[in-house]
């Protein structure tokens, strides 16, 4: 049965270019009609936020009394004119860009940090990830709107505090979910094939383990982008966030909400704004995470 | 099973007093005086310290902690700036009125979204499934405060069906299931309700779908077995999992429904919130938000340990 | 030290001297007091340089875990490594690092053996270059294995390793192995996840590789037949202790210890003239967590007598480099079977 001594033969592979992993995952997301769709209205969306200065008709602070809640169409403004006079389609597009700071920066911030603490904690293990989890798990037994709340609350209104509040409302799920991925990839055997080769923690966590935790990770934190707009668009709504001259899609709902008997379908624009928003990233991240679970 | 029980029950213990301890440490966040609300500009420093020992400002911030711990434990949480009343008492009125908005929206999101759900995962690929999907994911999307100023709009400024704010007279106190007094309820439940249902959905067509795709449902049809047969059987698969869905969203659908009281004027726990922020009112702020966040955690422990029991395959070592 | 023991063993590579390694399991809040996996016990052997040590087992006799403290992979709770009559770790001697030049380890071709995320070539180098070495060197040096593992280097670094086979990963593995350019290998289930055919290629090329690098290797295995093609001494394991060792001719033609016999009877036997007739294995396998007292093989012993409950049989020396730990091959231990000469093969 044991084999005489043959020649080495291995089977030599087909003619393939290699390719990555995020490449299958792209092209399969191209595929999908609906993901596309949503990628270009967020891509027009962010663009049209980023240029708003340029494309603008108007100023968005500044307007006449008498101009208020002129309907859509009227000459020189276009979707018409808010409460207080200023020209609604500048308002909107200048929302974008709050719209676009308060989705981007907590996300952001809280992806750095919550990542970092949740990859920490999930490699080391021990006491270390004890003490990290069980501290986030407080911070987790508060529902989020209640949190955002509290936490603007207790800051007062402001734009840099409901950052700060929404950062911190969102590192909880990311050190979870970092730690979660972080320590299933700690298991497996070519970890322990570079401990082996005597690299220090900090190498193996940047070379063996980043690359196969930041999918996941990078997938659920595009999710939250969404979460972080409505809730920052709620938090304005209330009063507590972005403070009145500035034009913030939340905000605007509140100011408008009187406007709402003589002039509906202008108060509820910001409303339509927040709604398209959030649906096309929601129907994006579904997409995106069916393009991932096809693993080859 | 008893030990995981016993268990959860123990941890809930740290993380209630941990959970108290920011409660009450948030509002030190703010910057400048917490008193400012209740004292006028020119007050003198005689005044400023009089008011300071009467709310116990005087001494360090943990002994004060410690100090309302004491009390909240025994139940009082102190007077409200603005109202002058017992902070119990306010929240006590509140929370009534915010418990039934939440069951409310939560029956109408198990209901509706478990029907829903199972139309489009039964007839999973096809148009209806489609557009069901569209609708459950327009629900979870729609920033709801925003819906229900829309509902308003219809409802009751176009229509004048239904009022636009309040709970009627009495509110949760002197219930009674009459038009006078439903009618109250209707719009902001159903406002409440809409990111439920939207997930409920979800999660109900995903499991009716993958239980059809099954293999034991294939060989039952072959058996012969008929169509409303395996229907009951996919009711009583999904059932389960949309009570426990829902449970989980009963919490944040409590403590979180600050934004349609407010749209609402529904006199809940979140609009006293709202009053509180506003009026930098420190007890009734402190006090709101321990509750709130203390019946979160409850509900959630609640849910755990029920989960098991609803849903057999989720199995607790 | 210089004990007789020691000198003994001059030739030896490596050495171990009771080796520990107990894990906690459970307990915490509200279970009670944690419960002890014994996974390895006390384990003392070695290996020669430029030779094989099999070592057999059944899942769950610690064989995974005694590899991965051998590497450092895992802390011992106590007992020592020695590198070369060089302590491994504490205050003199060689440090965790320096002896991770000396041996390598090559694992079970799995989904995880190799990361999925990095091409064959960037796995290969990750060793050499956290050791120092130039890009260029590293590069070179893999280049150059890859060749002598038989996977042509212009075809397979830039692959991943989804695109490879499964005796095409496991040369991957052993070039990773090699890259550090070690002295000895420590081979975990090396071919036990690939097709007969396939792992006689492997094994081949690592006959081949001893030869031409001068390596010494242990070799673990459940199949008895692979580590005896390829081992020069082999090492029983049973619920965390070495029951037998001795050369590979005296294990397979002469085995001493009754775990040892029923392991061997187990195996189809291929000649007519010696058919299987000792008695099989009784009873369920025991847990590591509560082993039995005194011999742990004493619950599936058909030659169990009251002394084997009581008392644990040490692993005497008999000849040379043979060991047993067995009451029936010690004189003097209270069995009654001692010494008799039973050649129920």
């Amino acid at each position: 049965m044991i084999a005489s001594k043959e020649k080495d033969r291995p089977v030599v592979p087909p003619e393939v270019v290699s390719r990555g992993y995020w490449h299958g995952v792209i092209s399969r997301l191209l595929r999908d009609k609906v993901s596309v769709a949503c990628m270009i209205i967020l891509g027009a969306i962010v663009l049209s936020a980023i240029f708003a200065p340029l494309i603008a008709p108007g100023d968005p602070t500044v307007g006449s009394v008498l101009e208020r809640l002129k309907p859509i169409g009227e000459p020189g403004y276009l979707l018409g004119t808010d409460e207080l006079g200023r020209d609604m389609l500048t308002r909107l597009l200048y929302g974008g860009r709050m719209s676009l700071i308060t989705g981007v920066v907590p996300v952001t911030l809280a992806l750095i940090i919550g990542g970092a603490l949740g990859t920490i904690a999930g490699y080391v293990g021990g006491w270390t990830n004890a003490v990290i989890m069980r501290t986030i798990d407080v911070i987790f037994a508060f529902p989020s709107v209640l949190l955002a709340v509290a936490i603007s609350g207790a800051l007062g209104a402001g734009l840099e505090n409901m950052l700060l509040a929404l950062t911190i409302v969102l590192i909880p799920p990311i050190v979870r979910i970092s730690e979660s991925v972080t320590t299933q990839v700690r298991e497996l055997d070519f970890v322990d094939a570079a401990r082996a080769s005597g690299a220090g923690s900090l190498t193996i966590i940047r070379a063996h383990i980043l690359g196969n935790i930041l999918g996941p990770i990078f997938v659920y934190s595009s999710s939250l982008l969404s979460v972080s707009i409505i809730l920052a668009s709620g938090l304005s709504f209330i009063g507590l966030g972005a403070k009145p001259p500035t034009p913030e899609w939340g905000l605007m709902l509140n100011t408008l909400r009187s406007a709402i008997y003589t002039q509906p379908v202008i108060s509820a624009l910001p409303g339509v704004m927040i709604f398209i928003v959030s649906l096309a990233s929601n129907l994006l991240s579904d997409g995106l995470r069916s393009a991932m679970d096809v693993q080859r | 099973m008893f030990g995981y029980f016993a268990k959860r029950l123990a941890y809930a213990v740290p993380v209630c007093i941990a959970v108290s301890a920011l409660c009450f440490s948030l509002v030190y966040l703010a910057p400048g005086d917490p008193l400012s609300a209740v004292l006028p500009a020119d007050a003198s420093q005689e005044i400023i310290d009089d008011i300071k020992a009467q709310y116990g400002l005087d001494k360090p911030v943990p002994v004060q902690y410690i100090l309302w711990l004491g009390r909240a434990v025994t139940g009082d949480l102190g007077t409200s700036i603005g109202s002058g009343r017992s902070v119990a008492l306010e929240i006590g009125n509140a929370i009534g009125n915010s418990l039934m908005l939440a069951l409310f929206a939560s029956i109408i999101g198990f209901t509706v979204g478990s029907f829903l759900g199972m139309i489009a995962g039964y007839y999973s690929g096809s148009t209806t499934d489609k557009v069901v999907s569209a609708i459950a994911i327009s629900g979870v999307s729609i920033p709801h405060y925003w819906l229900g100023i829309v509902l308003v709009a219809i409802f009751s400024v176009e229509l004048n069906w239904l009022p636009a704010m309040g709970a009627g007279a009495g509110g949760s106190q002197e219930w009674a299931w009459d038009w006078e007094h439903v009618r109250f309820i209707i719009l902001p439940a159903i406002t409440l309700a809409a990111i439920p249902t939207g997930i409920v959905t979800r999660s109900v067509r995903a499991l009716v779908a993958d239980t059809l795709s099954k293999e034991f449902v294939t060989a039952l049809i072959a058996k012969g077995l008929t169509n409303r047969a395996i229907f009951f059987h996919v009711v009583k698969n999904s059932a389960p999992t949309a009570l426990s869905v829902i449970g989980v969203q009963l919490g944040y659908l409590m403590a979180g429904s600050i934004l349609v009281e407010t749209v609402f004027s529904w006199p809940g726990t979140g609009l006293l919130l709202n009053t509180a922020i506003f009026q930098r009112d420190i007890p009734l702020l402190q006090g709101t938000i321990l509750v709130l966040a203390l019946f979160f955690v409850g509900l959630n422990l609640l849910v755990d340990i029920l989960q098991p029991l609803l849903d057999p395959r989720i199995s607790r070592t | 030290m210089n004990t007789p023991e020691t000198q003994k063993n001059q030739a030896a590579f490596l050495e171990t001297v009771d080796l520990r390694k107990h894990f906690e399991v459970g307990g915490g809040f509200l279970s009670g007091p944690p419960r002890m996996v014994q996974a390895v016990s006390d384990i003392s052997f070695h290996v020669d340089e430029g030779t094989t040590l099999g070592v057999v087992g059944e899942s769950g006799c610690g064989k995974s875990t005694m590899a991965r403290l051998l590497m450092g992979l895992i802390e011992r709770d106590s007992g020592s490594i020695r590198i070369l009559g060089q302590e491994v770790g504490g205050t003199e001697g060689m440090s965790l690092r320096e002896a991770r030049r000396q041996m390598q380890m090559v694992f079970q071709d799995s989904f995880g053996s190799l990361n999925p995320r990095m091409t064959i070539e960037g796995s290969i180098m990750f060793g050499p270059l956290v050791h120092g070495v130039s890009r260029a060197d590293a590069r070179r040096r893999t280049h150059a294995l890859l060749d002598r593992v038989g996977l042509e280097p212009s075809r397979y670094t830039a692959r991943y390793p989804h695109e490879l086979s499964g005796g095409q990963r496991q040369r991957v593995n052993i070039a990773r192995a090699l890259a550090m350019e070690p002295r000895m290998l420590v081979l975990d289930e090396p071919v036990s996840a690939l097709d007969k055919s396939v792992e006689a290629q492997v094994l081949n090329l690592l006959l081949d590789l001893k030869e031409e690098f001068g390596l010494t290797y242990i070799f673990i295995s459940h199949d008895l037949n692979v580590v005896q093609y390829i081992s020069d001494r082999v090492m029983v394991m049973y619920l965390g202790k070495i029951v037998e060792i001795g050369s590979v001719e005296e294990i397979y033609d002469d085995a001493r210890h009754p775990y040892t016999r029923a392991l061997l009877n187990a195996m189809p036997s291929m000649d007519p003239a010696h058919r299987t007739e000792s008695a099989p294995i009784t009873g369920e396998p025991p847990s590591p967590i509560d082993p039995p007292s005194g011999c742990r093989f004493h619950t599936r012993c058909p030659f169990a007598e009251d002394i084997c409950e009581k008392r644990e049989p040490e692993l005497q020396e008999k000849q040379t480099r043979r060991a047993v730990a067995c009451h029936m091959e010690h004189p003097g231990s209270g069995h009654s079977q001692v010494g008799s000469s039973r050649h129920d093969q």
